[in-house]
């Protein structure tokens, strides 16, 4: 294996919009509000930046193609920006992208900026939208909740689980993500809610009622990325550095081939172990602090937590009822309320997962700071469908750790 | 060598409207709908049309036959769905029919598929005849009570013939009992009893007399009369007119099924066929701007049909749709609020249709002919992880493989015209799978595990051009136990 990424790149300054639905802003707004905090943060005028990663999914709802809506928006100097689309991986392929470019050396100083502005289609849920002139003639006309929800037909069966049993976890897992948004001024969802309020609510694509499913809202994030020394010649202590960053793409196998059974990531199972091994993390389990999963559906956290080989495998179940990824059980996973809270702003997520772990590393997530200090945050994505997806993860920590 | 009837199959839709549901709808208006709210018709899904219930017809026709020998194509429909695109080629082609067969659409009568029997039985070669309506009615009509949607098919040609064709007799003419034209969806019909009088009792007994006649056979001697007509008792008149016996009548279906139109000549002969015995004689007429008259004679080949589900396994494949509001919406006889999701551009790209043919429509996957690994798509690589080979897929046909349910949903989100959508993972029985929409499936009794067998359904109705295009869905299994 290639010698990896960790502890190259730190983390200079980060930032994150109020996610929601932002009736008011603009994509351009968005992305501002979140620079503005990162490059405050950063202690740099936006002159020292290099190079930057714009991160959209679904472009044309908002800003349109290219790289140009950042540089506008931020009035960048003429310099290399890319935009970078990988369903909802983006937001971390965007983080890559700077990291990358920190670490060969071809920039000292990078942005990564990932936006969405989801709230302008007139009703709830993703937009509905074509998927190209072959997919539209043989594709079901699939939500996202209807493929995620398949996970748990397959789940059921392969470890003979009684419904009920998994609709109670999967509550639980929304349970424990509002219970933490609660504490967070900048969710979109900061209500709490109760097993019974899950349990109740309407369907939305079976097993998946309305609490199973994250929000839809509006919601940008950035980091500006460096090399360690020059961070601390800009005056930088305690830094957060990069540990790993993998990403796996389906090949089409768990679609077309049999050996895949529907009730896991095959791309989630592949990229752990790589991240694991490119951080130097040997007990996933019992090293790593703090997740930020991909918790787009209920049911995709627990089965998530055990394509990350955290549970094992037919243990998601009790782990999550035993609480231990609850804010105060033995790896908290959400701490800062997830998707289920924050919503997806596709493009941000990666990045508002990463600028939470980077706040606790820190010490400044306010009341909702993890009671033991963090050393390794690992941060998941994953878009497109359980059949055929991409799985973007990511390892921060102290750096030097 | 004798020419005659080969095989048959039939397809009815899987939903049924109790008549009365449409008496309660719409009794304040028309209180003799009362007279009329027995039995149930039946209807087809949102996506289902005669060209789609053509290729269902056809499969069951074709149930244990080699199809390449199949030189040539007649499909009868007076709701054909396009007015310039040829529909027995979007039938061949779903079939996997040889690419140099004939192929021709029949229209515009009600006895369409009575004379294309005939210019088949009279042609070369094995020639598939399929008939299928989709009856448009007027909510509240007499009409919607009386039809029904379906298709039916049959094979002719030399060889061993379940049925043989003894005689024929035809007679045109220009008899407007009722039209549809060009710029109204419905049937427009004179007065019932002229109809009657006037129309069927006037032409029909002579064409009848002149094909037995030539036949050298007594009427008495016809073991069963099909003939349809949406007129109370028009059947009984005309055999009593032409001497046939009143016992030989067959049942016009309309308990359970209602009158399919262009294809109900050939659903009567099918369910006749399904309980005939050798050397009983069957007379079908069409009747249509004019009349067509067949008799035929049953052979003890009959007996060695390998069993297929016909009209009465299909009858007995049925799930009674207790909303009206149902049929409505799926007939387009209502304006609903399908919300924006509904809004989506459903256009297709013709080019890429046709690029894509045999995937879309004939629903071909490959074989790697290193490996063996069987997938859908075909795609250049092979998907198998230890062989991926490259440039090494064989053509291989998955409409005909049976699968089971890997994984589903019931999705509440999405946009479709029968909410919820369910759609899922199929896993086929002799390998490969695919992510794929179902129909005709209840969302609250679908399992994995479950088997499935694929249909030839409309993928999406394009309303802002008019165009809809077809793809493979997958429908539970049909039993065939109660089949022919």
């Amino acid at each position: 294996m290639a010698k990896g990424i960790k502890d190259k790149v730190v983390i200079l300054g980060m930032g994150c919009s109020k996610f929601g639905e932002r009736w008011d802003r603009d994509a351009d707004n968005l992305m501002v509000e979140a620079y503005t905090e990162a490059i405050a943060d950063a202690g740099i005028d936006t002159k020292q930046i290099d190079a930057a990663w714009l991160a959209t999914a679904i472009e044309e709802q908002h800003v349109g193609k290219s790289a140009t809506p950042l540089a506008v928006a931020l009035r960048l100097p003429f310099i290399p920006v890319t935009r970078v689309e990988n369903y909802c991986a983006s937001g971390t392929e965007a983080f890559r992208g700077a990291v990358y470019a920190v670490a060969s050396g071809a920039a000292d100083i990078a942005l990564a900026l990932g936006v969405e502005k989801l709230k302008d289609t007139g009703y709830g849920g993703l937009p509905q939208r074509g998927r190209g002139p072959l997919n539209d003639m043989v594709n079901p006309n699939a939500s996202a909740p209807g493929s995620f929800a398949q996970l748990a037909a397959a789940y059921r069966a392969k470890h003979k689980v009684d419904p009920k049993d998994l609709k109670q976890a999967m509550a639980h897992i929304s349970v424990k993500s509002h219970d933490n948004g609660a504490r967070n001024p900048k969710a979109h969802l900061r209500n709490k809610i109760t097993i019974d309020t899950v349990l109740n609510a309407p369907t939305v694509a079976e097993p998946l009622g309305l609490y199973d499913c994250c929000g839809v809202s509006d919601g940008a994030a950035c980091a500006i990325v460096t090399t360690p020394d020059i961070a601390r010649g800009l005056g930088k202590k305690d830094m957060v550095s990069v540990k790993a960053l993998q990403v796996a793409v389906s090949n089409g196998l768990e679609a077309q081939h049999n050996s895949w059974d529907g009730s896991y990531f095959a791309t989630t199972r592949v990229a752990s172990k790589r991240a694991y091994q490119e951080a130097g993390i040997d007990r996933p389990r019992d090293q790593l602090s703090l997740f930020e999963v991909h918790d787009c559906f209920s049911v995709t956290e627990l089965v998530t937590m055990e394509d990350l080989h955290i549970s094992p495998e037919g243990g998601g179940i009790k782990d999550v009822l035993d609480g231990f990824y609850d804010s105060d059980g033995k790896v908290p996973c959400q701490i800062d309320g997830g998707l289920k809270c924050f919503g997806h702003p596709i493009g941000a997520s990666g990045l508002r997962m990463i600028y939470e772990m980077y706040l606790q590393m820190h010490g400044r997530a306010g009341e909702r700071q993890r009671q033991d200090e963090p050393v390794f945050g690992l941060t998941h994505n994953l878009g497109g469908f359980p059949q055929r997806n991409v799985c973007a993860i990511s390892i921060v920590g102290k750096y030097g750790m | 060598m004798t020419k005659g009837i080969l095989a048959f199959g039939a397809y009815i839709p899987w939903r049924r409207l109790p008549r009365k549901a449409i008496a309660d709808t719409h009794g304040w208006f028309n209180p003799a709908l009362k007279g009329q709210a027995k039995g149930e018709r039946a209807f087809c899904n949102w996506d289902e049309d005669p060209v789609t219930m053509a290729v269902e017809a056809a499969r069951d026709a074709l149930t244990g036959r080699e199809r390449a020998n199949v030189g040539a194509l007649r499909f009868a429909s007076t709701t054909f769905p396009f007015l310039d695109r040829l529909h027995s080629g979007i039938v061949a082609e779903a079939l996997s029919l040889d690419q140099g067969i004939s192929t021709i659409d029949v229209a515009a009568t009600q006895r369409a598929a009575t004379s294309a029997l005939i210019e088949a039985l009279a042609g070369a070669g094995e020639t598939l005849v399929v008939a299928a309506d989709k009856r448009e009615s007027k909510a509240a009509s007499p009409h919607e009570m009386a039809c029904g949607d379906g298709a039916a098919a049959i094979l002719v040609g030399d060889g061993k013939p379940v049925a043989k064709l003894l005689a024929k007799a035809s007679r045109t003419a220009d008899f407007v009992d009722h039209f549809r034209s060009l710029d109204n969806h419905f049937d427009y019909q004179w007065e019932e009893r002229w109809i009657r009088d006037a129309g069927y009792m006037q032409i029909a007994p002579p064409v009848i007399k002149r094909c037995l006649d030539s036949a050298k056979v007594a009427a008495k001697d016809v073991t069963h009369f099909c003939m349809p007509a949406t007129l109370a008792r028009v059947a009984n008149s005309v055999a009593k007119a032409a001497g046939i016996d009143d016992k030989a009548i067959c049942d016009p279906l309309h308990a359970g099924l209602g009158d399919t139109g262009a294809a109900h000549p050939l659903m009567l002969l099918v369910s006749v066929l399904e309980r005939a015995k050798g050397g009983e004689k069957i007379l079908l007429v069409g009747f249509g701007q004019g009349a067509d008259a067949l008799l035929l004679e049953v052979t003890p080949e009959i007996a060695k049909l390998p069993r297929r589900l016909g009209v009465a396994g299909h009858l007995a494949r049925r799930k009674e749709e207790t909303s009206y509001g149902r049929y409505l919406a799926f007939n387009d006889l209502i304006n609903m609020e399908r919300g924006m999701r509904s809004e989506t551009d459903k256009g297709t790209a013709l080019s890429s249709l046709w690029r894509n043919r045999e995937t879309v429509t004939s629903f071909i996957g490959g074989k790697c002919s290193k490996c063996g690994t069987l997938q859908i798509p075909k795609t250049d690589i092979c998907v198998n992880p230890d062989c991926n080979a490259i440039g090494t897929q064989e053509p291989h046909p998955f409409a005909e493989m049976g699968g089971r349910i890997k994984s589903y949903t019931a999705d509440r989100l999405t946009y479709s015209p029968d909410p919820p959508a369910c759609y899922g993972m199929i896993e086929f029985d002799e390998g490969g799978r695919i992510m794929i929409d179902f129909t005709d499936i209840d969302a609250d009794a679908m399992k994995v595990g479950q088997p499935m067998q694929m249909m030839f359904r409309i993928k999406d109705i394009d309303t802002n051009r008019g165009f809809r295009r077809y793809y493979w869905k997958a429908a539970p299994v049909a039993s065939k136990a109660q089949g022919a």
